[in-house]
């Protein structure tokens, strides 16, 4: 958990990510973003996190992450 | 012939007054009713006594109310500029400092902000206070000539001071009622917005749909995060037009979203703001294969387009895409070094646009203005400008123009115009930094930052800093610390070698 909140807070540095609630509603993630975390978590977990899978839902919260990480096969 | 954009917008209410004119996530309106809003913000405005041919900034976040108060602020007689109130204030500030507005236009939730930042109460106009069911009182447009301004849109300036574009009634008109024909949009079209309203590419979506009674679907912003969401947003609205930056359908093809989400709704597929890769645009052509797809070309300063290219052949994954043959009523010419005519084929020079789509220079800045809008230099006879674009061009066989590069230090990062002047600019305010240097790696998307501390300090903290004074899309991806920058033999920082350093590892 800790390790996807380095990621977040490399990408993001002016926000808490522990504060918010919904990372996409409050605006702490963008387009530009989204793309980057993706990016990473494929490399750090050694996976291929599927288009379909690249959803408002699946990057809300640090458990939605886990989650999504953890069905593209990765171990967290 | 038209002497305002109002004008779509009148034969466009007389003839489809119910219609839905503008969708966004919070609801929608029709023609009829936007015109009938944006003569109450224009009541409203002159109210306020400010005069006419005066500029007046949109604080809103983007909606179909930024678009009723662009109506209604030329329902005013005044000129508009768009900005996102996502920007940090300093980036507000700096246009503030060039516009001077003598209104803003805002909300109960935004208003709060210019409060905080000094901003006069008195030239604040929240449209949340205003009474839209009250009876309007009908502007007249007849004042209006086509060499008035329509809008000023802010670009990138190398000094960080940002250059306010300043475009006329006429150039948009030129533009739009090419896009009409050549496109062939009506009625009966969907066009679903991507362009912030701050980027002219959104000239095309907002005055294409007012001039043909097309419904606009402002597209919500966070959906280009999830190109699978995007792609179910086309199709549950059936939207069939679209004019976007290349990242967005890069970003579609490399989630390969269209094998699974059908979206054959598309058939006219328009890009333009940066290079589109042919590998990428081969995928969207395998998978829908009926829509015409046009690559489009054109520097803010001539109003969004001055070439297009209708995509008419295969392309092989690597090969580059054509930026194609100039639009209607638009001269596009190519000039070497010596300002001579260059006609042959393969020989690289500068674009060159003459036309009624000029903008009429940089707000309040003639120095810049005279730097780029110059005389002819094939025209000894009598006054005519061109826009010098600073784009690098040749003539491929096909006598289709083929985009090389930059002149200057100006990128195109995501579709955004970005000076890379600017965000050293930025950088060099913060103080553990003693000297920066910023390069572009346009094949990874990167901004790569190059930088002398002084004093310890984190990536993470220089991006914090950046946060505030420069819009998101201008922060740096990637940072490098030197203990000394390389130079040049006369002293200036060594581009060329940090490049060779940076790009490709």
């Amino acid at each position: 958990m800790n390790e996807i909140y380095e990621i977040l807070a490399d990408i993001r540095p002016e926000f808490d990510f522990k504060e918010s609630s919904d990372f996409v509603e409050d605006g702490y993630l963008d387009s530009f973003d989204i793309v980057t975390l993706v990016s990473e978590l494929d490399t750090k977990y050694n996976i291929s996190i599927d288009g379909l899978d690249i959803v408002a839902k699946n990057f809300c919260s640090i458990e939605a992450i886990m989650n999504i990480i953890r069905k593209n096969g990765g171990e967290i | 012939m038209y002497n305002s954009v109002l004008c779509y917008l009148e034969k466009t209410v007389e003839k489809y007054p119910d219609k839905t004119a503008v969708v966004d996530k919070g609801g929608n309106i029709t023609f009829k009713k936007l015109k009938h809003c944006a003569q109450i913000i224009a009541s409203a405005i002159s109210e306020k006594n400010v005069g006419v041919r005066k500029p007046v900034l949109v604080y809103l976040p983007k909606s179909r109310w930024s678009i009723v108060s662009f109506m209604g602020i030329l329902y005013s007689r005044n000129f508009y500029t768009p900005t996102d109130v996502g920007f940090p204030f300093e980036k507000v500030k700096s246009i503030l400092d060039c516009l001077h507005p003598v209104l803003i236009i805002t909300d109960g939730a935004n208003k709060g902000k210019l409060i905080k930042n000094d901003v006069s109460q008195d030239i604040i106009l929240n449209i949340d206070e205003l009474d839209f069911d009250s009876l309007q009182v009908v502007s007249n447009i007849d004042h209006i000539i086509d060499t008035d301004l329509v809008y000023t849109l802010f670009t990138s300036g190398s000094t960080g001071i940002p250059k306010g574009v300043a475009i006329t009634n006429r150039s948009i008109i030129d533009y739009v009622d090419w896009v009409k024909d050549t496109y062939q949009v009506s009625d009966k079209d969907k066009i679903g917005n991507q362009a912030p309203f701050y980027f002219d590419n959104s000239t095309l979506d907002i005055y294409t749909a007012l001039c043909t009674g097309a419904t606009l679907y402002i597209i919500p912003e966070t959906l280009f995060a999830f190109p699978a969401e995007l792609m179910q947003y086309v199709r549950d609205h059936l939207i069939n037009m679209v004019f976007w930056v290349p990242s967005v359908l890069i970003n579609i093809a490399n989630s390969d979203i269209l094998s699974r989400i059908d979206c054959c709704c598309l058939n006219k597929i328009l890009f333009a703001g940066e290079v589109m890769p042919n590998r990428h645009l081969n995928y969207w052509r395998r998978f829908i294969p009926e829509a015409l797809y046009s690559n489009l070309y054109g520097p803010t300063e001539i109003t969004v387009d001055c070439t297009y290219y209708i995509v008419d052949r295969q392309f092989e994954d690597d090969e580059p895409l054509p930026i194609g043959i100039p639009c209607r009523n638009s001269d596009v010419f190519i000039l070497s070094e010596e300002n001579t005519l260059i006609e042959k084929e393969g020989q690289i020079g500068e674009l060159c646009v003459r036309g009624s789509s000029l903008a009429v220079g940089y707000l309040g800045n003639e120095e810049k203005t005279k730097e780029v809008f110059v005389q002819n230099p094939l025209n000894s006879l009598y006054k005519e400008l061109i826009y010098k674009t600073g784009d690098l061009v040749y003539y491929n066989d096909r006598n289709e123009i083929m985009f090389v590069g930059r002149k200057d230090f100006q990128i195109k990062h995501m579709g955004y115009r970005i000076e890379l002047g600017e965000i050293e600019n930025a950088v060099m305010k913060v103080p553990e930094i003693g000297n920066a240097c910023v390069i572009y790696d346009s094949q990874n998307k990167d901004i790569i930052l190059c930088y002398e501390a002084v004093e310890d300090i984190m990536d993470k903290d220089i991006r914090r800093f950046l946060t505030k004074v420069i819009p998101k899309y201008m922060i740096p991806t990637k940072y490098r610390r030197y203990d000394s920058l390389p130079l040049t033999d006369n002293g200036k920082i060594n581009r060329k070698l940090l490049e060779s350093e940076c790009i490709g590892d």
